[in-house]
């Protein structure tokens, strides 16, 4: 295990990456370092969609995870009044793990469009109730407190953007090991023939279970985690079927080519709608739309295989 | 008693209203196998397209009954715009990619139709009440109701045997069988089966369009308008079976009359009731009440 | 290897002075400007009743101003000598999507002072991010009491009174010319606004009208559901004759066709809180005798302005400029815009140059000023909370004139209405309403 994580060359420049944006963020503004947070935030509930995509399934209702993460950070502030970020967490974490075990159950049992489609229902009852209950906010949601550490108020944004890198650091390197074991590995085996695998003597339905308890929990602590940056939560821009679609549109358009896509996507999200809704406020929607057909088009593989591309194009100038 | 009536005639309504609003999405999935998101935005745009032009009429002084002529016209017009263009630009180039992937793109366009609407009719909210205050209303069960509310029953049970006949009865139907059932054998044969997906899509799209057009003169058409209706026809076409006409008739009435019984009686569940009945069907039988038998190819 | 460090290493660098351009790609701050983030909403249903008529109410009066073309005690240019320079943005989309809008236009564009806010929703949003980049933001329109009885904000203010006086002020009309009923019932949105209204019309009833019963089942809809057949059946079984509802945006419109053909208003006695848009946007269509409320001084109540007053003078201009009546929400942007007006104009008396924003809070509170339709009292919420009288009418289509307009206008002061500062309303409701003359 320790020997992967070393040997590793992905783990290793995406620690870089990372490195470099929180010494970079020292001295970005505010604006722009809560875009990336957003953005980091989107990225991990992405990260974990990545992970079901690469065996071939779409959650069109991951919108749920990311949705009970925040509520979850949200609603132990309102009856406990706890603010402590490693408590937030550890809540978000094992809310949406505990909700994901369940419903892995039902779900491991799906494929293809009838995943999408149950995963959207799941998504959608969640929606229903906390809509309508007034003791869970209705449309309004809540506030969430700015986060604490141990006690430590901190006067900037910076110690949760550097929570948020660790966090998503330690989930990306996770991943990656993940896929490099002979479980992870799977993966394509599943996507490519499902009855090859199980004359192998695995079991598919567990491996799929597995695969997503880890994206819910990836999901959860994204939710948890925007909950923090923004906060508010509310069931319209946490729980509703559009906020899943926004998360499956970052997946393709980050591509599925590494553990550090869904954070490039993530980001690049966050900023491609700022601007269009700063610049164009009437067609907002019709520049992410486009954008959404054009990836689709013109760049199947995603940012991530532009990214190869030039990646090299510059080697084999340089060499 | 009185409330079981009323239940059951708001309910019915409710129905008829969705399975107007929800035949369009399965028909294209039947026959192309594409669960269309922006459906929601053809039925906004089906609304648009009648309050404008029933406004417009009122104020040239055209009759009021007038304004059923320009639901179904808006319905038509609607279908073969965005019909053909979406059905020829995007979506043809798109057949050989994944389901998922179709469903994405049809995201896209959806979020691209939305906006469109504003461009074109700004924000302002437009209203189409005529036909509805010409037919009047009516006391049944010791409430009045309106009586254009009443008529989307005949409406709907109108499109339902009109869609079933032409499925059944007609060479059409016939042709879209065989297309349904093997694409590669179609072509074979000599059926031009880009021609059956376009005339399907625009026949799904004008019936979007349709359930928009008609439920306009009852409501504020407003920006936003087809972002709900989206996921409510999604369960109705789940429920019933994606692809089956029958299915979306039980759908439609399963949501329709257990929402009806929600307000009345628990109002906290009205939206989760659907959900949760849609969530039960997929864990019972994922393919739906009354999905079509799949053949088996050899 | 090493040339891959390298290119990581340029585009470090490269990111490195993308941020340095972006921190020096700040605007100098000038002096002689005011930046504003006007926020309504541009898009979605309430565009049309709500957030363009309070946009242009906000435009009117803040190029006015600038220009000094206002009349007394208004018509010195500028805000303490600044002129206002606005930036319009939309509150469609969800709390924490303006959350996120509200962020942006402080910390990215850098706006000076936040005006704004319809929805309730966004308000119990935006308090707490207000506070924490602590901008000066003053709300224009939203009713939720919670704001500053659950909240104790430094950099919040509100214009606008809350919830309790709209729902006494219904409950003293009811009392007045409604007293013989047999019960109520409500169709109300499922959000804070909405559950407040019908809560404390709930109190106010059982204060003032004993011998009319509350019904159990009153509706509460998803705010812009659109479709409201079911509801109106429930409603037609109940009982209940009076029907109270704070429907605002589209709902109101949507609601009223829906149930106008089913003959509902002829069965029912409706009190609408704040459904004056649609007495304006259905023209004739909108049914006689429903009891009507605007949320103060504002909008179809006060129409039939005095001459030579400031009312009047913002009828004509908003008229002459927009082509329709100012609204409910034009009034309350335009109020929310002449507050900052008096409170910059008063810092500006003892400061030098252009107030900074501790001074124009502190002028700002507890201020009291004429506003188009009447005076407005930050009295309550430690100086922030505005207080102002309610009153309600019934609408009647003038077929002579082609207009809507109400009849039996009656106001009620704010001894009435609001609790003295420091109680909670619904404490004071509670307690009998100890203090109120009315």
């Amino acid at each position: 295990m320790r020997s992967i994580l070393f040997q590793d060359k992905t783990i290793f420049w995406m620690g870089l990456c990372f490195l470099s944006l929180a010494i970079a963020a020292l001295f970005l503004p505010n604006w722009i370092v809560n875009n990336v947070m957003f953005g980091l935030a989107r990225g991990l509930a992405v990260l974990g969609l990545m992970l079901l995509w690469r065996t071939g399934l779409v959650s069109f209702g991951h919108a749920l995870y990311f949705g009970i993460g925040a509520y979850g950070v949200a609603l132990l502030e309102k009856y406990t009044g706890t603010t402590d970020i490693f408590l937030r967490l550890i809540c978000a974490v094992i809310v949406s793990a505990i909700v994901g075990y369940l419903l892995g159950f039902i779900l491991r049992g799906y494929r293809a469009i009838f995943f999408a489609m149950l995963s959207l229902a799941f998504s959608m009852v969640m929606y229903g109730i906390l809509v309508k209950m007034e003791v869970l906010g209705s449309t309004d949601g809540f506030s969430v407190s700015r986060t604490t550490f141990f006690g430590w108020v901190p006067e900037s944004k910076y110690a949760l953007l550097l929570s948020l890198i660790i966090v998503c650091m330690a989930s990306a390197a996770f991943v990656q090991v993940y896929l490099k074991s002979s479980l992870g590995q799977l993966s394509t085996a599943i996507k490519d023939n499902e009855i090859r695998v199980e004359y192998l003597g695995y079991s598919v339905a567990r491996a799929v279970h597995v695969k997503y308890v880890i994206s819910a929990i990836m999901a959860g602590l994204g939710g948890g985690l925007i909950a923090m940056a923004l906060g508010q939560v509310d069931p319209d821009s946490m729980v509703n079927w559009t906020v899943s679609g926004e998360l499956v549109f970052i997946t393709i358009m980050s591509g599925a080519g590494s553990v550090v896509a869904p954070f490039i996507g993530g980001v690049v999200f966050a900023f491609l709608s700022t601007y269009a809704s700063e610049f164009m406020p009437h067609a907002w929607q019709l520049v992410i739309g486009a954008t959404l057909l054009g990836i689709i088009f013109f760049l199947p593989g995603g940012i991530w295989s532009l990214i190869e591309k030039l990646w090299k194009r510059g080697e084999r100038h340089h060499g | 008693m009185q409330l079981f009536i009323t239940i059951l005639i708001d309910g019915l309504t409710y129905s008829s209203y969705l399975f107007i609003v929800s035949v369009g999405l399965t028909v294209i999935f039947g026959v192309m196998k594409i669960l269309n998101i922006a459906h929601g935005s053809f039925f906004a745009w089906g609304a648009y397209g009648a309050a404008y032009s029933i406004g417009l009429a009122a104020n040239a002084g055209f009759p009021a009954w007038f304004g059923f002529i320009l639901i179904l016209l808006s319905a038509i017009l609607v279908g073969l715009v965005l019909g053909v263009i979406i059905e020829r630009v995007i979506l043809r180039k798109m057949y050989d990619q994944e389901e998922v992937v179709l469903v994405l793109a049809t995201f896209g366009i959806f979020l691209i139709l939305e906006d469109l609407i504003l461009l074109v009719f700004g924000v302002n909210p437009f209203f189409a009440y005529q036909p509805m205050a010409y037919l009047g209303n009516i006391k049944l069960g010791g409430i009045s109701r309106d009586v254009y509310s009443l008529t989307l029953l005949a409406a709907a049970a109108v499109i339902a045997i009109g869609c079933w006949y032409s499925l059944n009865k007609t060479k059409w139907g016939n042709i879209l069988a065989t297309v349904i059932f093997d694409r590669e054998i179609s072509l074979a044969i000599g059926i031009n089966v880009q021609a059956v997906y376009t005339a399907t899509f625009v026949l799904g799209t004008a019936l979007g369009a349709l359930g928009g057009a008609y439920i306009a003169p009852t409501v504020s058409v407003a920006p936003g308008f087809g972002i709900d209706i989206i996921i409510l026809s999604f369960a109705v076409v789940v429920i019933g079976g994606l692809g089956s006409i029958p299915g979306a008739v039980i759908g439609a009435l399963m949501v329709g009359i257990l929402r009806a019984i929600a307000v009345h009686q628990m109002p906290e569940l009205e939206l989760f009731v659907v959900y949760a009945v849609m969530a039960l069907v997929l864990i019972v039988r994922p393919e739906g009440l009354f999905a079509p038998a799949v053949a088996r190819k050899i | 290897m090493n040339k891959r460090l390298l290119s990581l290493g340029k585009g470090i660098a490269v990111i490195g002075a993308a941020a340095t351009m972006a921190i020096s790609a700040v605007p100098a701050y000038a002096q002689e400007t005011i930046s504003a983030g006007i926020v309504s909403f541009l898009t979605g249903p309430a565009a049309g009743p709500f957030g363009v008529p309070g946009r242009q109410g906000a435009e009117l009066v803040i190029e006015a101003i600038n220009a000094g073309t206002m009349p007394a005690p208004y018509n010195s240019a500028g805000f303490g000598g600044a002129q206002m320079e606005p930036t319009y943005s939309d509150e469609s989309g969800g709390n924490a999507k303006q959350v996120a809008e509200y962020r942006n236009l402080v910390e990215k564009q850098n706006m000076d002072v936040m005006i704004g806010f319809i929805s309730s929703g966004s308000c119990m949003a935006i308090a707490p991010v207000a506070e924490e980049l602590q901008r000066l933001t003053i709300m224009s329109t939203c009713g939720t009491p919670r704001l500053f009885e659950e909240g104790d904000w430094q950099y919040t203010y509100r214009t606008q009174a809350n919830a309790v006086g709209d729902s006494i002020a219904a409950a003293l009309y009811v009392r007045e010319h409604f007293g013989d009923e047999n019960g109520f019932t409500g169709i109300n949105q499922n959000y804070a606004w909405g559950q407040d209204s019908y809560k404390l019309f709930g109190l106010a009833m059982e204060h003032y009208n004993p011998s009319i019963a509350a019904s159990d089942n009153p509706q509460f809809p998803k705010i812009f559901a659109g479709q409201y057949g079911t509801e109106i059946s429930t409603l037609a079984l109940d009982d209940a004759h009076l029907v109270h509802t704070s429907f605002w945006d589209g709902d109101i419109e949507a609601f009223v066709i829906q149930a106008l053909v089913r003959g509902f208003f002829d069965d029912k006695l409706v009190v609408s809180v704040v459904g004056a848009s649609a007495v304006d946007s259905l023209g004739n269509q909108f049914p006689d005798g429903v009891v009507m409320g605007t949320r103060g001084e504002v909008g179809l109540l006060v129409r039939n302005a005095e001459p030579g007053s400031l009312n009047e003078w913002f009828i004509n201009a908003y008229k002459e400029r927009y082509g329709a009546y100012p609204m409910g929400p034009s009034y309350q942007y335009a109020r929310a815009v002449l507050s900052l007006k008096v409170a910059m104009d008063k810092a500006a008396e003892t400061s030098d140059g252009v107030p900074s924003q501790d001074e124009i809070m502190a002028a700002m509170n507890g201020a009291t000023f004429q506003s188009f339709g009447g005076e407005i009292s930050l009295a309550l919420g430690d100086g922030h909370q505005a207080i102002h009288p309610v009153g309600y009418g019934i609408t009647k289509w003038d077929s002579e004139a082609g207009e809507p307009t109400v009849t039996d206008v009656t106001f009620y002061p704010n001894e009435c209405l609001y609790p003295p500062a420091g109680q909670t309303s619904a404490d004071w409701m509670a307690a009998g309403m100890p203090g109120s003359t009315c």
